[in-house]
């Protein structure tokens, strides 16, 4: 016989025994939430790249936030390319008494060059592809428009001095995604000629203006050379590649992100899985001896076990792969809001992470212990009681971390993460394990408070005290992240709800013009009693620091290099506003009418790699001016008062072109200010902060759902930590029970030591949990939002019962065979 | 089988321990030995020295024309594969494999063919045919042994070494397997080593050796 038939045939018997089951369950668990997460992952990235031109809705495009010169599409339709405009910025649209905040997207005709629009005759009507674009005078809807507006087909809506017909309810438009955080907002699709009718787009309001280009390779290639060296600063050209390019590093941020939360997973499987490991072997520890003394080899022993450790690590690869595949759908509906598009079948490449996965925990946490075997001396079939043979803690601990290690490179791809990464866990286990360690500890004083079950049950978590502190960890660190996600973020964000004054502004107002502001603070005044401030806005650009061009400087950090890249928001002040503190330098004097000067936000000065007394050139409308910083600002955001990097001395920059920005409160039952207001000022933009909150709050709900539910599968992997400290103790349990059994227990009684023992276990893992979620929420309260942190009470509850409740269970259901069987089986075989 | 000057020490919490002091023996082929003695006399650690389980601190023991001090462990396992046979007194049968599994065991490790075959006409000497398909856990703790002892004739050895083979059964058991031990030895010519405190037992073997504190006494 050869050494790999009889590792199939006894690794058959084994699984038909039940003798691998918490082995093999821990690795499917494991490779489960890491393909969940892979396969999902994969499906949006080829999503996204796949529809990477439909996003550009063009193979090429020109945009900037000033209008660009429409000779490029005279030059490009010469060079044989269609093309095509579109003028985006986000304006209120006005229906009777309501309003709403919208993304005015203006095309011409011919839009999208790439992609295609979807619409429908009526609210959650049919779907039906076209190429038209809205005609003059009429514009098309998102749904999310129509139902804030209470809305349908037909109606009749104002864009600033404009009013249009809604004629088709807009259900996609390839380009949705593009933008910023305006972008939350639904869309209205106009035509390109009715902009200037609408009298909302003046000097220095927030616009988007693109120029769409298709067609054959040769001609964009041609054209993108004719073009790009003409492109003033702020134009911007984009192909399929950087766009591509983008996205796809974003999905690798948030794949990185995901896959480092299943991670925890696998770690607590691969614990799990050296736990069942290691009681196989010791399990197995006669077979070899007796195969030895019938003549088997060393090689003969390390074959076979290698072959069912191969087969072991395909099975589980194969069935986690499959459970991680259709985990992934729930995943995919979770965060099905985040894509407006829609998911590509899984490609199987993404199983390949099972594999990976599962080979990692194989070699690293089973692989030692089952060579062990090997070693195996003969003579144990004489000499029961030999002791194993030795285990080499070096190799096998070196051989686990070293596993790890590489997995988390693998994922990062990062020295500097990995190391951060790596300490960060280190750090965890060590302050998990001793405070697990100081509960079952503490627990030694609650023995003598009740009657001989309880005494047993705590007496038994006591002196199995190492693996009761590696079940209440394993159990405790997965309720943990979910209690952090769950209650502790939701106490976060109503600590904060909490410490907002209730007259804090709850609306935002943008692009409003320099004579209009007088006119509007009276507004305000005469009807609501309230003056508030209005703070000037000058969109500029970057050009050099120091005379150095800004093409040509490293910056210090990404954030740095994003910052001199991008057109920013500026604003002057004679006055230090109120939510700031200057940390450095020295702020200019409320009547200050010397040079221009600027301030700088300290962590934007630090990212930027800038210093007090550095020299800073704008660009704003091709006007350039340049000023030394003089102060470095510590700016509270959370206030709700606008607030700008970049606050530039008062005096000469009056003349630049400018809009003011202001918020305000106004009450529930005086909104009809805002109708006066929009009627008065079509142009401003009005942001509802309250649903501006809304809407980002249930993205994070979205989100944090996402992350919870792959967290999901650490509990289980925590569960099965239990089960494997459950199975090494199972033989010593069964003995005990017996014994006990035989001297006058009844079986009862037992049951409910058993029970006291994993409810004790199930609660300190609950608290353990409670304790990390509030150590964090109370870190992140004090630290990251300055907020003050209360205990909850609740957290402590949940955290307990579902600790005691799903332990106790558990544990009490895996043990009771070991107390139901007979006692006399037991004791012979003693 | 020959060992001469065998001597066996190990350390212990107290210093060195000597379990075995320069024992010389011989077997002929064919013969069957009994070792007797009190509990913790040595007997068990002669019979692992003399099949190659253990070595010794001094002296060597030549098994089948091999000197077994020349021989690593795996040499030793294929030797006892080839011309050695057990019976052990906790039986040692594996638990996840059937009556006839456990007696194709040797056969298949030393690579013999008609396995299956062979198993079940040994299964079938020892009047077991009928619990061919049956795992020890379903046997009774005579039926077991006498499984043990098919499988350790299946491979006509030339030595068989067992270890109290009638030690965890019953009067009536014990005897029935003593009689099929010994009727094997003499169908086959098996040299036979047995230790055990069983009088009669040791009293059918053709020589009874008495060992006390690691030393022959008789």
């Amino acid at each position: 016989m050869t050494y790999w038939q009889f590792a199939l045939r006894s690794l058959f018997r084994d699984l038909k025994a039940g003798e691998l089951t918490v082995l093999a369950l821990a690795m499917v668990i494991a490779v489960a939430s890491m393909t969940a997460v892979g396969f999902f992952t994969d499906r949006v990235g080829r999503a996204v790249k796949a529809q990477a031109s439909a996003t550009l809705a063009a193979d090429l495009v020109i945009r900037s936030p000033n209008p660009i010169d429409p000779a490029y599409l005279d030059e490009a339709q010469a060079l044989g390319l269609d093309t095509a405009e579109v003028l985006g910025f986000p304006s209120v649209v006005r229906s009777g008494p309501d309003n709403s905040l919208a993304i005015i997207s203006a095309v011409s005709s011919g839009y999208p060059l790439r992609g295609r629009l979807l619409v429908s005759d009526k609210l959650f009507g049919t779907m039906r592809e076209t190429r038209d674009v809205p005609a003059a005078g009429t514009a098309w809807a998102e749904p999310g428009l129509l139902a804030r507006l209470g809305l349908n087909v037909g109606a009749r809506v104002k864009v600033g001095a404009l009013s249009l017909n809604i004629a088709r309810v807009l259900e996609y438009r390839p380009d949705q995604n593009v933008g910023g955080f305006l972008n939350l907002q639904p869309a209205l699709l106009v035509n390109l000629s009715d902009v200037p009718a609408m009298e909302v787009v003046q000097a220095g309001s927030r616009v988007s203006y693109r120029q769409l280009y298709a067609g054959n390779e040769v001609g964009l290639k041609e054209f993108r050379a004719q073009v790009t060296r003409r492109l003033s600063r702020d134009q911007r050209i984009r192909d399929l590649d950087d766009a591509g390019e983008q996205i796809t590093a974003a999905i690798d941020r948030a794949q990185r992100f995901l896959t480092l939360a299943s991670l925890v997973t696998v770690i607590l499987a691969a614990v799990a899985t050296a736990m069942a490991a290691r009681r196989y072997a010791l399990r197995h520890l006669d077979t070899v001896a007796l195969l030895k003394s019938l003549g088997a080899t060393q090689q003969f022993v390390q074959g076979s076990t290698l072959v069912q450790l191969i087969i072991i690590t395909l099975g589980t690869a194969a069935i986690g792969t499959a459970i991680g595949f259709f985990a992934q759908f729930l995943l995919a509906v979770i965060l099905a809001d985040f894509m407006r598009f829609e998911l590509p079948t899984a490609s199987l490449w993404a199983g390949a992470l099972g594999l990976v996965t599962a080979a990692t925990i194989a070699i690293g946490f089973a692989m030692p212990h089952l060579l062990q075997l090997k070693t195996t001396a003969p003579l144990r079939v004489l000499r029961r009681d030999l002791i194993a043979p030795p285990l080499h803690v070096g190799l096998v601990y070196g051989v686990a971390i070293g596993a790890l290690v590489v997995m988390i490179y693998v994922i990062v791809r990062d020295f500097r993460l990995l190391a951060l990464i790596v300490t960060g866990l280190v750090g965890t286990t060590v302050t998990t394990v001793i405070a697990g360690w100081l509960l079952v500890r503490a627990l030694t004083r609650f023995r003598g408070a009740a009657g001989v079950a309880w005494r047993y049950g705590l007496a038994n978590v006591s002196r199995r005290g190492r693996e009761s502190v590696v079940q209440i960890v394993a159990f405790g660190l997965g309720l943990m992240v979910l209690l952090l996600l769950s209650v502790v973020r939701n106490d976060l964000l109503q600590e904060w709800q909490r410490t907002l004054p209730d007259d804090a502004p709850n609306y935002f107002m943008m692009n409003i013009q320099p004579e209009s502001w007088l006119g509007i603070s009276a507004l305000f005044e005469r009807e609501l009693g309230a003056s508030p401030d209005f703070l000037p806005l000058i969109r500029g650009r970057m050009t050099r620091i120091n005379s150095q061009p800004i093409e040509d400087i490293e910056f210090a950090n990404p954030r740095g290099r994003s910052f001199g890249r991008r057109e920013m928001n500026l604003t002057w002040a004679a006055t230090l506003p109120e939510s700031n503190r200057v940390r450095a330098g020295r702020w200019w004097g409320a009547d200050y009418a010397g040079p221009l000067q600027i301030s700088l936000d300290e962590n934007v000065a630090r990212d930027m790699g800038v210093r007090l007394g550095d020299e800073v050139t704008f660009d704003v409308g091709g006007e350039e001016f340049t000023a030394p910083i003089t102060s470095l600002r510590f700016i509270e955001w959370d206030s709700f008062a606008p607030n700008f990097y970049f606050v530039l001395s008062p005096g000469e920059v009056g003349s630049l072109p400018q809009t003011y920005l202001s918020s305000v409160y106004v009450p529930m039952e005086r909104r009809e200010v805002l109708n006066q207001l929009l009627q008065e000022y079509p142009g401003i933009t009005l942001l509802d902060l309250k649903m501006f909150i809304a809407q980002v709050r249930s993205i994070i709900d979205k989100a944090s759902l996402a992350v919870q539910y792959v967290f999901l599968f650490t509990l289980l992997a925590g569960l099965v930590v239990l089960l494997a400290a459950i199975q090494a103790t199972r033989d010593e349990r069964r003995f005990e029970s017996a014994l006990l059994h035989t001297l006058g227990a009844r079986r009862s009684k037992i049951l409910q030591g058993v029970a006291v023992e994993f409810i004790a276990l199930g609660s300190l893992a609950g608290l353990l949990a409670a304790l990390g979620a509030t150590a964090v929420g109370w870190l992140l309260a004090e630290n990251l939002f300055d907020l003050d942190y209360r205990i909850d009470p609740l957290l402590w509850v949940i955290g307990l019962l579902v600790g005691a409740v799903i332990v106790g269970l558990t544990g009490t259901m895996a043990t009771r065979k070991a107390v139901y069987e007979p006692p006399i089986l037991v004791l012979r075989k003693g | 089988m020959r060992a001469t000057g065998l001597s066996k020490q190990v350390s212990s919490p107290e210093g060195p321990l000597t379990i075995l002091v320069s024992v010389d023996l011989a077997v002929k082929r064919g013969e069957s030995v009994a070792v007797v003695g009190p509990s913790g006399a040595g007997k068990t650690t002669l019979l692992a020295l003399l099949a190659g389980l253990d070595h010794s601190t001094s002296g060597g023991v030549w098994l089948c024309g091999e000197d077994l001090a020349a021989l690593d462990e795996d040499g030793r396992a294929l030797l006892r594969g080839r011309h050695v046979g057990f019976v052990f007194q906790s039986f040692h049968l594996v638990p996840s494999l059937t009556a006839q599994e456990n007696v194709m065991l040797p056969l298949e490790l030393s690579g013999t063919d008609n396995a299956a075959s062979r198993a079940g006409k040994a299964l079938d000497s020892v009047g077991l045919a009928e619990r061919n398909s049956h795992y020890p856990r379903q046997l009774s703790a005579g039926e077991k042994q006498r499984v043990a002892i098919a499988r350790a004739f299946v491979t006509n050895p030339s030595v068989l070494f067992a270890d109290e083979p009638t030690g965890n059964l019953d009067t009536r058991s014990g005897e029935r397997v003593g009689t099929l031990l010994f009727d094997m030895n003499n169908k086959l010519g098996t040299t036979l080593v047995l230790v055990t405190h069983d009088k009669e037992l040791a009293s059918r073997c053709d020589r009874i050796i008495e060992i006390d504190s690691g030393q022959l006494v008789g």
